[in-house]
């Protein structure tokens, strides 16, 4: 009997060890690990955090890289309102149509569009950035091996100057945690890049640490539900699971 | 059918033209008698029926919401985990549950390994639960390649591509398979369409499975025939009570990484929209191909057969093999708790089985501690069909088994003061 319980918690244990994910990157080069609010099982996003991410992204990232999976709507996952979404929905302008003469027009966004994309297609993404293909945004938390951590340590892995004897492509940037070292990325962040509206002072590694946050966010929106959920029907069926052991224990008692 | 009485006007009614209580109850009710002696690892064949069941209930309702065309699949299956309420969580557990499955019937199959469950009278019920794991594998192949991520398509790419080995017309099977001159739309339609009949398949196989089983019964740890109603306890109340606690363990452990590490047994690629153009720098399968996947890599060229070729021979060999085991080993004691040579055996192998899902996770041209991955998954892989072909035949002439118990009901009594748990 004993043996069973043991059991049991040894293989709760060993699932506990198995979800501490990797943290290697490319080439076996160890991400710095960092203390993210929203790992562990109780773990939720930093809505402050969050919030500047997204004015990251809108003042940075959007330039170059969409966020298609994203309906602005969605931003009341992040605690904004319904007059706020509105109003940054309003800042962008999507293609609409074909009215009743048949044609297509921009209007602003509104909360049920999705993100505006900065470029048309891919094609025009290439031609205005060197031949490179700015990646979406939405799922690179979830793409990438290390997620958060990977994403930090990226925008925060610049070098001005290559180590002597590697040679970079024109055009291109080293970086010591992109696979390869040469990203064709441009350094896209550094101290007072924004200017926060909450007046958190904007150092590199906070904007980093806040878009990296939002990206989290935006690859899991069902985080916080998740996890909220997963407390509960864990809970209750370590109860179940007590209960149908006692009763088990009680049906075969007369058999030993 | 029982004389069973039934008192309820309606269940006589019914029963009287449809037999299905007494049906019922003969299967897992208390008219179903079953070797007392069971101990936790005849847990896993139940637990596996009722993930099968998840995975076809889950999979009907994302049906609902998916889209197999190569435009849309991927943000199809993005806008379950978005917009449909509570799609992320059917999601999350047909993900999940896929790997489970494979667990779930990985030690199932060592069980029967270890306590000689495929022997005589029970050959065809193995031969028929072989049927059902590659019907998995084919069924669990094709689901991967729907979310139409880097790995869904590259997967999908090289898997297929493997039948172009076949002599002379392996070119034109390939065509014939993808309908088309790659991996295109047309493909991923028919596997759409096969991943929805083929878990139906296995429902099938699995019922012929079950039947087969209540012909002989369950096996039990110390493989001694069921001699009389003294070695038997009806299935209900006691194994349904049991199969019961161990659901719960189970679902646990299952609900963990369903709720709190959903992409614990996924690639990160695949959240990439499937790119023909990029090849993603290390194509690896789902973790339960892994040593199918080291076999199929391990094989050199032979004489006029190309490595190609002798890789996906090796690598249908690899299950296919299993066929033959009910006849390979000729020892007449089927548990391995008397058979103190092949019980070694079995662990030595089972820790083979682990070293090329270990091989099939790296590279072939890495090194470990010198010795290229390539050479051991060539060591493992021999010695994976060795056990088959050579050390079993061998070990089941040439050992002196010990002499099992008289009978369950004996073996019960005589350890009753350690519990047969």
């Amino acid at each position: 009997m004993r043996k069973t319980i043991k059991a049991t918690l040894l293989v709760m244990a060993m699932s506990l060890t198995f979800a501490a994910g990797p943290v290697i990157a490319a080439e076996g080069i160890k991400l710095p690990a960092r203390n993210w609010s929203f790992t562990g099982m109780f773990g939720t996003f930093d809505r402050g955090s969050q919030q500047r991410g997204l004015q990251v992204y809108l003042e940075v990232c959007a330039s170059c890289h969409s966020l298609r999976l994203l309906a602005y709507r969605n931003l009341a996952g992040i605690g904004f309102s319904e007059d706020q979404i509105k109003a940054i929905a309003a800042e962008a302008e999507v293609t609409d149509g074909p009215n009743e003469e048949g044609e297509m027009f921009d209007r602003p966004a509104r909360p049920s569009d999705r993100f505006a994309s900065p470029f048309p297609n891919d094609n025009a993404a290439r031609a205005s950035n060197n031949g490179a293909l700015p990646p979406d945004l939405s799922l690179m938390v979830k793409a990438r091996k290390g997620g958060a951590d990977y994403l930090h340590a990226l925008l925060t892995g610049y070098k001005e100057e290559p180590p002597a004897g590697f040679t970079l492509g024109d055009g291109m940037n080293y970086n010591t945690y992109f696979a390869g070292h040469q990203i064709a990325m441009a350094p896209p962040i550094a101290d007072d890049a924004v200017e926060y509206a909450d007046g958190t002072k904007a150092t590199a590694k906070q904007i980093a640490t806040d878009i990296s946050t939002f990206l989290a966010w935006t690859a899991e929106p069902e985080l916080e539900e998740r996890k909220r959920l997963g407390i509960k029907v864990l809970l209750f069926l370590i109860v179940l699971t007590a209960m149908l052991y006692a009763v088990k224990r009680q049906i075969w008692k007369d058999l030993h | 059918m029982s004389n069973k009485f039934y008192e309820n006007p309606v269940i006589k009614w019914i029963e009287y033209r449809l037999p299905i209580f007494s049906f019922i109850d003969e299967s897992v009710g208390s008219g179903y008698p079953t070797p007392k002696n069971l101990n936790y690892w005849w847990n896993f064949g139940s637990l596996a029926g009722i993930v099968l069941t998840i995975m076809i209930v889950t999979g009907i309702v994302l049906a609902m919401s998916y889209t197999p065309h190569v435009d849309y699949a991927f943000e199809s299956v993005e806008r379950i985990m978005r917009d449909v309420n509570y799609g992320w969580l059917m999601r999350y557990i047909h993900m999940n549950g896929g790997s489970m499955f494979f667990l779930l019937v990985y030690i199932h199959m060592f069980r029967g390994l270890y306590y000689g469950s495929y022997k005589e009278p029970r050959e065809l019920l193995w031969i028929i639960g072989v049927f059902i794991i590659l019907a998995m594998m084919a069924t669990a192949f094709m689901g991967y390649v729907l979310p139409w991520g880097q790995q869904s398509f590259w997967a999908a790419t090289v898997i297929t591509n493997l039948f172009s080995a076949v002599p002379l017309i392996g070119d034109s099977i390939v065509t014939w398979l993808w309908g088309g001159f790659s991996v295109d739309n047309p493909t991923l339609n028919r596997f759409f369409s096969f991943h929805y009949l083929l878990p139906f398949v296995i429902f099938a196989l699995v019922f012929v499975h079950l039947w087969a089983l209540h012909v002989h019964k369950s096996n039990n740890p110390i493989g001694v025939d069921i001699k009389g109603p003294q070695d038997t306890i009806p299935f209900h109340p006691y194994y349904t009570m049991k199969d019961l606690y161990g659901l719960g363990v189970f679902m646990i452990f299952f609900m963990f990484f369903v709720f709190f590490a959903p992409n614990f047994f996924a690639e990160p690629d695949n959240y990439i929209k499937a790119n023909p153009l990029v090849t993603p720098t290390h194509i690896v399968p789902e973790w339960y191909f892994l040593p199918a996947y080291a076999v199929l890599r391990a094989v050199p060229d032979i004489w006029f057969i190309s490595a190609k070729l002798g890789g996906v021979i090796a690598m249908f060999g690899f299950t296919l093999v299993l066929l033959l085991l009910p006849w390979l080993d000729r020892s007449p004691v089927r548990s391995a708790r008397f058979r103190p040579i092949y019980r070694q055996f079995f662990w030595v192998f089972f820790i083979d089985c682990i070293i090329l899902g270990w091989v099939g996770a790296n590279t072939p041209d890495a090194v470990f501690h010198g010795i290229p991955f390539l050479w051991i998954g060539r060591a493992a892989t021999v010695y994976y069909f060795a056990h088959f072909l050579i050390l079993i035949p061998l070990i089941s002439i040439l050992e002196k088994p010990k002499m099992p118990p008289q009978s369950i009901s004996a073996a019960v009594t005589g350890t009753a003061s350690k519990g047969a748990e």
